[in-house]
């Protein structure tokens, strides 16, 4: 039987080799799938976030845990999945219409991945359209909106609009969030969460969806 | 200290130029065009810019090339473009400064993120090596290597600038943390110091941000931790949104308050980045000019 305070060190310090290895030896000497998650995996993560919170992770020790995490879910989904364990949420994520920026997306989407949701990256410079086509395809339960630029800030009202005229809005909730992006302006445009940075936008994303572990 | 850059410090601190965006979207770029192109559609907008911050008093001028690498270009599809643009970008500002600023090449980042491993350091080197040899072989006077949120890249642009013999400015985004003093990567002015210095940089600095009040310590922190100079071209405080558009509130002479004190604090090469505009620098220029007849 594998040491899984390992695993729980391993995720927090971003080391995907040993957790991905831990993972794979858990899973084989039969530890419940659910437990390795809740017990291990998920609070490894809240630390990363606290850690985020109080400064003394960053962007890189963050995406270097969030692959951890990635790696040791490999070996844990289809565990999950056998036991009719639904993901964490399905999102789906993209950089609004007129912004090519997409490393803040990309962390986000790094972040939701580490904490068992099933992403679905629309990429950047996304049209209204293509975010309602992806409603009706994905069924999110959560659609995340990234842009950097001021000057596209209007895109994320303009494809929360197209949600509505769709009749689609009320099946998800939005998330914004960006450099530019405030709470105010959040509100102002009808979005359901503002995430400040990365780590606020996974907390708000857990708790849209109820998500308690992977 | 590098030759040509000392004997542009030679009567003291160097007045940069402003913003570029803003000032193209005022003569009809749209939402979404890559300004970069302009160089080679409306070359003479371009240079309007150009002439505009030498009017105001720019001692040296940058180009519009900051996106202009393979990578940032390849998300325009102009990737097949990026020496014609760079060439074109240093021809126009050469053309606007009509000998009254040297020409400095601006270098931005690639958009992509070598910790995600959106990229790699050879694509990174390449690219950047890309246009840092179009730059200079259009008659650059220097390279500025600007907006960087990642040390680690700042350092293989530098790594791909420094063959051409150019002198080599490298500058950080500090905007991160409680008190907005770190990159995005976490990085502090002391370590960036420490790195861009060793990596072989000429001048290191500080440029965009979240306000020139904040760029004061950052100032005096990494000129404390190098023996180069200093450059700051910091935003003209937080933006306000109104109405999905940034406004920013700080006025010219406010501004150049800042700048003067930026000068006490280290700084050589002065100018201004995100809501700022020639009107920025020609109130910078004359607090400059009055400054050295009262010394």
């Amino acid at each position: 039987m594998p040491d899984l305070d390992k695993l729980y060190e391993a995720v927090l310090n971003g080391d995907h080799k040993t957790a991905s290895a831990i993972a794979k030896d858990a899973v084989e000497a039969g530890v419940d799938a659910l437990d390795l998650v809740a017990r291990y995996m998920v609070p490894a993560m809240d630390e990363v976030g606290r850690r985020f919170e109080c400064e003394d992770y960053f962007v890189p020790e963050l995406l270097l845990s969030a692959r951890a995490m990635k790696a040791a879910l490999e070996y844990v989904r289809p565990l999950l999945a056998a036991q009719g364990a639904q993901p964490a949420g399905r999102v789906v994520i993209g950089t609004v219409k007129g912004d090519l920026h997409d490393i803040g997306k990309n962390i986000v989407s790094a972040l939701l991945e580490g904490g068992g949701f099933e992403v679905t990256d629309l990429g950047a410079d996304v049209a209204p359209e293509r975010f309602v086509e992806a409603v009706h395809t994905h069924q999110p339960d959560l659609i995340c909106l990234s842009a950097l630029l001021t000057v596209t800030m209007p895109s994320m009202r303009n494809t929360i609009q197209a949600l509505e005229a769709a009749g689609v809005r009320g099946k998800v909730k939005v998330l914004v969030g960006g450099a530019p992006v405030t709470r105010e302006f959040a509100n102002a445009i009808g979005a359901d969460g503002y995430g400040e940075n990365a780590a606020v936008a996974v907390s708000l994303a857990r708790q849209f969806t109820g998500a308690q572990a992977a | 200290m590098n030759s040509s850059i000392r004997s542009l410090l030679d009567n003291g601190p160097v007045l940069t130029d402003g913003a570029w965006g803003t000032q193209l979207q005022e003569r009809g770029l749209q939402f979404g065009d890559c300004p970069d192109a302009w160089n080679l559609t409306n070359p003479d907008r371009v240079a309007e810019v150009a002439a505009a911050y030498a009017e105001a008093g720019s001692r040296v001028i940058l180009t519009n090339t900051f996106r202009a690498n393979r990578i940032a270009l390849e998300g325009y599809g102009l990737a097949d473009r990026t020496s014609e643009i760079n060439a074109a970008g240093v021809a126009i500002s050469r053309r606007g400064a009509a000998g009254r600023a040297s020409v400095f090449a601006s270098i931005g980042p690639s958009g992509k993120m070598l910790a995600a491993e959106e990229v790699t350091e050879a694509a990174l080197l390449e690219a950047f090596a890309e246009q840092a040899s179009a730059l200079a072989a259009a008659g650059a006077d220097a390279l500025v290597i600007e907006t960087m949120s990642d040390l680690n890249e700042a350092i293989l642009a530098i790594r791909a600038a420094k063959p051409t013999g150019l002198p080599v400015i490298a500058c950080m985004v500090y905007d991160t943390g409680r008190s907005r003093d770190r990159t995005m990567m976490g990085t502090t002015p002391e370590q960036a110091a420490a790195d861009l210095t060793a990596a072989g940089a000429d001048v290191i600095g500080a440029n965009c941000g979240c306000g020139i009040e904040g760029y004061l310590a950052i100032s005096r922190r990494l000129h404390s931790a190098t023996s180069l100079p200093i450059w700051i071209k910091a935003n003209a405080g937080l933006p306000e949104v109104v109405d999905g558009k940034a406004i920013y509130r700080m006025q010219a002479a406010e501004f150049a308050a800042h700048c003067m004190t930026l000068r006490s604090e280290g700084a050589s090469f002065i100018g201004g980045c995100c809501g700022t505009s020639p009107a920025f620098i020609r109130a910078v220029s004359e607090r400059l000019t009055e400054a050295a007849r009262c010394a």
